[in-house]
């Protein structure tokens, strides 16, 4: 108990997770690379990578699933690591792994309640919240359904209630949009920002990058190493140089002719939009729409757009193969 | 170790049996067949050509190796069961999601041990009264009393039987646990009952005593050295380490 108040007292300098040079080797293959980061409480943190990149590990780890083979690791102030802190951080967080992971041949409810025991919910807890996460995701109808006539979208969005069925204040979540439709990966999405609302802390591995940006307060973008973490605007900004796109009329060999004795980099062509890498916007349009015009092309507009999520992302990622 | 965690799995397990056809028929129908099928056959041999069916002499050799019929069932039984509770839950994939519950890996391999032992040893007892009661009917008129129950048979079903599942449960985490096919794993799970067979043979042909009581003592001991072999080695394999990265 003596800790425990020490611990109320650290509280609001206290991040929820906490990683330090957290490192995992799987034999010869380094699968996480020591990476460092840190998760405050009611954030909601975005881990993007691409495949095997480590997401699933790290979360594992977390999760006090698997052992680190290096580095430090909290969850609220427990060490992940230390046998006697396992259950304890276990206690105060949900998982939705990625895979959905229930049984098949129990109805919603029955799943729902099983996990509320596991918990050391009482009766009257478990009835309270089985309905209110139900009811919640629209499900309270099909309580006693049996979960293997559900849909993916269904399934998926019990399986973020059974993770919640403790209410637990820290969330780890696996992919929950993957292989979902559009309308279904929504009302996953809107029930995360709803959790978001209720001030949750939301660890949210994910390949999607509109997704990130969308929910996450905080993003990090993972390739084995940590490649970047910050905020999706200063992610964003931190891709220097912006696009010049350029729509014309008609593209013509003579006009790309004379585009490409311009010192332009990344010339893109779709139909008749033509995108460029530019550094000095102010200058090098000019020299584009005259070079253009001499050619004798006709422009019907000129854009230019800032790096995206999307720019950030890929050459974080790419920057780690080279 | 909190047994009531793993009673909550083995009660969740049970529901799941109850939902799945094939598992309730293969806890039920050998027993049932097995305690049916031995009392009619032995009601009818010898009695063809005239005969006058086994003679009260021979009845005494056969009727203790009966007995042995059940141990078989033993280590079969929980082949089926553990092989769906535990295979299931890796092809459902849900064991990552138990074991980030705060549940310990002893208390879950409990829970499914607990969930494969106690529908098996229900069978079983379920079987062997039927059993009882038809092999008194028909082998009284012969013996001049009623054969069953008797001391020894009460080894076999209280000490041998018990001493079976277990080694049939550890035996089958162990399986379980390098396979991901439920019909693989019952497959070569059920490799166990080949000693077990064994024994009951060597008691029909009157090689082993099976109604020595020393005799049953001997094999309850093998049974209980086994058994602690198996579990070590059951909790060996159940490590959520293991199970996550390695089981396939
Ligand atoms: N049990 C294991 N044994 C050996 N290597 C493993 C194991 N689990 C994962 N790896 C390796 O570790 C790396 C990281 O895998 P991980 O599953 O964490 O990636 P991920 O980012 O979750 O990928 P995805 O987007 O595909 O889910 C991969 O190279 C993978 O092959
Ligand atoms: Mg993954």
């Amino acid at each position: 108990m003596d800790g425990d108040a020490s611990r109320d007292s650290e509280l609001p300098f206290m991040p929820a997770i906490e990683a330090v040079g957290l490192t995992k080797k799987f034999g010869a293959l380094t699968a996480v690379d020591s990476v460092t980061f840190d998760v405050e409480e009611g954030e909601v943190f975005g881990f993007l990578g691409p495949n095997g990149a480590g997401k699933t590990t790290t979360i594992r780890m977390l999760c006090c699933l698997i052992s680190k083979t290096g580095g430090q690791a909290k969850i609220a102030g427990y060490d992940v690591g230390e046998e006697q802190d396992a259950l304890k951080i276990r206690k105060l967080i949900g998982l939705m792994p990625d895979n959905v992971g229930l049984y098949e041949a129990l109805s919603a409810y029955d799943n729902l309640d099983f996990f509320g025991k596991l918990y050391d919910r009482t009766e009257g807890q478990r009835k309270e919240n089985i309905q209110r996460l139900l009811a919640m995701l629209g499900l309270w109808e099909k309580k006693d359904v049996t979960v293997s006539t559900f849909s993916k979208g269904m399934k998926q969005k019990l399986g973020i209630a059974c993770a919640l069925i403790h209410d637990p204040q820290i969330l780890f979540m696996d992919e929950p949009t993957a292989n979902l439709d559009p309308e279904s990966a929504k009302t996953v999405r809107d029930f995360i920002l709803e959790l978001k609302r209720e001030k949750r802390t939301i660890f949210l591995n994910t390949h999607n990058l509109d997704e990130a940006q969308r929910i996450c307060d905080k993003i990090a973008i993972l390739n084995t190493k940590l490649m970047a973490t910050g905020t999706p605007d200063e992610l964003e900004r931190s891709v220097s140089g912006k696009k010049t796109v350029v729509q014309l009329v008609q593209v013509t060999d003579a006009i790309l002719a004379a585009l490409r004795k311009l010192p332009l980099s990344n010339m893109t062509i779709d139909g008749n939009k033509l995108t460029f890498d530019v550094k000095d916007p102010d200058k090098e349009n000019v020299a584009i729409t005259e070079a253009i015009y001499k050619a004798g092309g006709q422009v019907r507009s000129v854009n230019i757009v800032g790096s995206t999520l999307e720019d950030a992302y890929l050459k974080l990622v790419r920057s780690d193969k080279t | 170790m909190r047994l009531s965690k793993s009673w909550v799995i083995a009660t969740k397990d049970f529901k799941v049996f109850l939902k799945q056809k094939k598992i309730l028929y293969s806890i039920t129908v050998a027993p049932i067949i097995v305690s049916i099928l031995i009392p009619t056959v032995i009601s009818f041999a010898g009695q063809n050509k005239g005969g006058h069916g086994l003679a009260a002499t021979e009845l005494t050799v056969l009727l203790p190796a009966f007995a042995f019929f059940y141990l078989i069932l033993a280590g079969y039984i929980p082949t089926t069961i553990a092989s769906y509770s535990i295979v299931g839950e890796k092809v459902e994939k849900s064991l990552e999601r138990l074991l980030a519950t705060p549940t310990t890996d002893s208390e879950i391999l409990l829970g499914k041990g607990i969930s494969a032992f106690l529908p098996s040893m229900g069978a079983i007892f379920g079987g062997s009264v039927i059993f009882m009661v038809l092999m008194d009917l028909v082998t009284q008129p012969k013996l001049g009393y009623y054969y069953f129950p008797n001391w020894n048979t009460g080894l076999v079903f209280f000490l041998l039987v018990p001493l079976t599942v277990v080694m049939s449960v550890g035996w089958n985490v162990i399986v379980s646990s390098r396979v991901t096919d439920v019909r693989v794993a019952q497959q070569i799970g059920i490799l166990l009952i080949l000693p077990l067979a064994g024994i009951y043979v060597g008691g029909e042909l009157n090689l082993i005593q099976l109604g020595d009581t020393n005799t049953l003592l001997i094999i309850a001991g093998i049974l209980f050295a086994v058994d602690l072999l198996l579990l070590y080695a059951a909790r060996a394999t159940f490590r959520r380490e293991e199970i996550l990265t390695k089981w396939k």
